[in-house]
């Protein structure tokens, strides 16, 4: 069971696109089935329109960090339907509603066929057999509901209470209790990825910046590795070590800011005060890189945009001893109070058996123990020479979420000093050529809410035919629904903060 | 119990003494206010405009322009001018009442616009401005930026200036994000909800024009598209700072003009 049918591809490297099979829906279904069953996990799935208007294909991205492969292969859909894998196969669920949005195709069989972003498709089908005419309007339609006694609705959003972005959260409660969460999202979709096809243009990297703000270095350098796969372009090895390091900066800045936040959550002052000002001082050094405290400008195709010099990397360093000493002093008292700890323990339990079946990563997956990470299962970059313990622990709650953040921070903070203390020589950047045709490439890459991958496939003339994003937000928002079940609704900013995914990100 | 008053005593006090003191010090490859110098052009050169992503540049009769609302402060027409011609300073204040104010020329504005609000305004406002917040599409970097004004090195509160949780409660909005589609009717009908007089302030590249989704089918280029804006705050993101200043400048409390 090996997905013999399942074309082997290697994170960051490019095949033209007849090396990936087009099998027969039964054998596109069982490759899938398989591939979870053996462990695997559906990194991407999504359709692409072919030159007959009734002819979609399907492509899949199967992760298999037990061998550090990619399994992808495609298959041809006839129709405006196909058979849905979501019953045998949970972690498609997103994936299938979203290619029934996009294509017009309907997966029959869905248990929750719903729309993902709320617009109108890219053919001429649709889904739900809306009138093309007609403006769809977000959140509007059927939500899971509990009837009986005492049991009420709260609905929340799309503006919240603070500073956030937009989103629609209904939940099902009996007095305090949460039955269930339906999230409903779309309402930042500004139509990136339709933006991203033909050729790469200078609003391209800004679309990728801007993918995910808090995310920018993380999806930038997906971008960038999908451009120089295809354009066969080898980076130097300075170029690599600061990608590096400002994907950790990118890391630490958003962990110390969560833990501050997930602090504030339960009540707890005094580290929800201090992380906010040093999660400050983090951006502030990929300022230093860059002159941008989200990594604006810093990725771009063939390198970094900004190089280093022993000055600037002193000064880095001096401020990151300063900064670790902050975090240590200010999250330390997080685990040295009970009444923190009898917050965070035993809420929000997302079980390891639900983690694997959602397919959930990131942080939120190594919280219930499940050791994945990109930077050791499908590693590029600077992290096939230099790498960093995967940091997991088996609580599955909040408790679970914070403390595998807390080890994420001390280790990246080595990282980067390891990483100064032998800075190799090379040029920052070099020139990037076109880009091959016919080609077919996916990036991974592990952001710090988790796994980003970026797929891009370049038609005749070497430009993008499809270029599909998929958020590690993506496949972790069911998780908070999930984790919300039979806890107190008072609870849900709490749990929401200590998953904190991405509404931009899966809006795309 | 102990630790935690240690902890207090190591942390110290962090809230920075802007705008009394002197604003916090910004990194040296910081991007902020462009600088055009037009003498310094080539006749026919048009590298920045074709560098450009979003078309904030523009060539007419030979004189360039940046319009500071479409800018991504990116630096790319910096890098491409074979003759220095646009540079970026460190300027950090960026905010202006009307959109034609964002226009950089030849060094013109040399000085910050004047963005403190009319008096009767400010009677109502100066000294206690409630905002709700509305994220209308974007990238969550403005939201962040924004947020940042809450801790303890910034402390917005200490002018008055507090984000609430209904717009009823609202003397006006803060506005991010290019508005979507799918967003229009949320910010109007949170616009609606806040009671006159009410102000609007659009902070970042996406809320003034669109930003780097200008033109995309699914945005309206910006939130004076929905509502009548007064105070623009550009970027992408604005730097915490240049959105203080905006905020407090404003209000008619902040930092002299320099």
């Amino acid at each position: 069971m090996n997905n013999h049918s399942l074309a082997k591809l290697t994170n960051g490297r490019a095949v033209k696109l007849d090396a990936i099979p087009t099998l027969e829906f039964e054998g596109f279904k069982q490759a899938i089935l398989d591939g979870t069953a053996a462990g695997q996990r559906v990194s991407a799935m999504f359709g692409d329109s072919t030159e007959q208007a009734d002819i979609t294909q399907l492509y899949v991205v199967m992760a298999d960090d037990e061998q550090n492969r990619l399994c992808v292969g495609r298959t041809q859909i006839q129709g405006d339907k196909f058979s849905s894998l979501t019953p045998d196969c949970p972690q498609l669920h997103l994936f299938e509603r979203e290619i029934a949005e996009q294509f017009g195709l309907k997966p029959i069989g869905h248990p929750w066929l719903k729309p993902v972003r709320y617009c109108h498709s890219k053919t001429n089908r649709d889904a739900w057999d809306r009138p093309a005419n007609e403006s769809i309007l977000p959140a509007v339609g059927d939500f899971y509901q509990v009837e009986g006694d005492e049991v009420h609705e709260v609905a929340v959003g799309p503006v919240h209470a603070g500073i956030i972005e937009p989103g629609h959260f209904r939940f099902q409660c009996h007095g305090e209790r949460v039955f269930h969460l339906e999230i409903a999202l779309g309402f930042q979709h500004r139509g990136v990825e339709q933006a991203m096809i033909g050729e790469p243009t200078n609003r391209s990297i800004h679309y990728a910046e801007t993918l995910a703000g808090d995310t920018t270095i993380a999806h930038t350098t997906g971008y960038c590795q999908a451009i120089e796969a295809l354009a066969h372009c080898q980076k130097t090895a300075r170029a690599q070590m600061l990608r590096g390091v400002a994907l950790e900066l990118e890391r630490l800045a958003n962990h110390v800011g969560d833990l501050g936040a997930i602090s504030n959550d339960v009540g707890f002052l005094p580290t929800a005060s201090y992380c906010g000002r040093i999660r400050g001082d983090f951006l502030n050094m990929t300022a230093l890189l860059c002159g941008s405290r989200f990594g604006r400008g810093m990725i771009r195709p063939g390198g970094v945009g900004f190089d280093i010099d022993a000055h600037c990397a002193a000064d880095l360093l001096c401020r990151l001893d300063k900064a670790e000493k902050d975090t240590a002093n200010a999250v330390n008292l997080l685990w040295d109070t009970p009444s923190v700890m009898a917050r965070l323990e035993n809420t929000g339990i997302l079980p390891q058996r639900v983690a694997v079946e959602l397919g959930i990563v990131g942080p939120a997956a190594r919280a219930s123990g499940l050791v994945r990470d990109i930077r050791q299962d499908q590693p590029s970059g600077i992290f096939r020479f230099s790498h960093i313990p995967v940091s997991a622990c088996d609580n599955g709650d909040a408790f679970g979420r914070a403390f595998v953040r807390w080890l994420e921070i001390q280790r990246s903070i080595k990282f980067i000093r390891e990483q100064f203390a032998a800075i190799p020589a090379g040029s920052p950047l070099v020139e990037v050529g076109p880009l091959a045709p016919d080609s077919f490439t996916v990036t991974l890459n592990e952001g710090w809410r988790g796994e980003v991958c970026h797929t891009a496939i370049t038609n005749k003339q070497g430009s993008f035919a499809r270029y599909k994003i998929v958020d590690p937000s993506f496949h972790n928002w069911p998780a908070l629904a999930y984790a919300l079940r039979g806890q107190e609704i008072s609870d849900f900013p709490l749990c929401n903060k200590s998953f904190n995914l991405s509404y931009c990100g899966h809006d795309l | 119990m102990f630790k935690i008053i240690l902890a207090r005593l190591r942390q110290g006090h962090q809230t920075m003494k802007y705008p009394d003191g002197p604003p916090p010090k910004l990194p040296d490859r910081f991007r902020g206010r462009p600088m055009l110098n037009a003498g310094n052009c080539l006749t026919g050169c048009d590298a920045c405009v074709r560098a450009c992503p979003t078309g904030a540049i523009v060539v007419k009769d030979g004189r360039p322009s940046i319009d500071m609302g479409k800018c991504l402060f990116c630096g790319e027409c910096a890098k491409v001018c074979p003759q220095q011609a646009v540079t970026f300073s460190a300027g950090y204040q960026l905010a202006a009442h009307q959109r034609q104010e964002m226009v950089v020329s030849d060094n013109q504005p040399a000085r910050p616009n004047d963005i403190a609000m009319t008096r009767d305004i400010r009677k109502l406002f100066g000294r206690s401005l409630k905002l709700r917040q509305v994220s209308a599409g974007g990238c969550n970097a403005c939201e962040a930026d924004t947020n940042v004004l809450n801790t303890l090195a910034w402390d917005l509160g200490r002018f008055g200036i507090q984000f609430v949780a209904s717009p009823r409660h609202a003397d006006g909005l803060l506005i991010t994000g290019p508005v979507t589609q799918n967003m229009h009717l949320a910010l109007k009908k949170t616009y609606d909800a806040v009671p006159d007089p009410r102000i609007v302030i659009a902070v970042g590249a996406c809320a003034i024009s669109g930003g780097p989704y200008i033109d995309h089918e699914q945005v309206k280029n910006g939130a004076d598209a929905v509502v009548p804006v007064d105070v623009y705050i550009p970027g992408c993101p604005p730097h915490p700072l240049t959105i203080l200043d905006g905020l407090i400048r404003f209000l008619g409390c902040g930092a002299p003009v320099k």
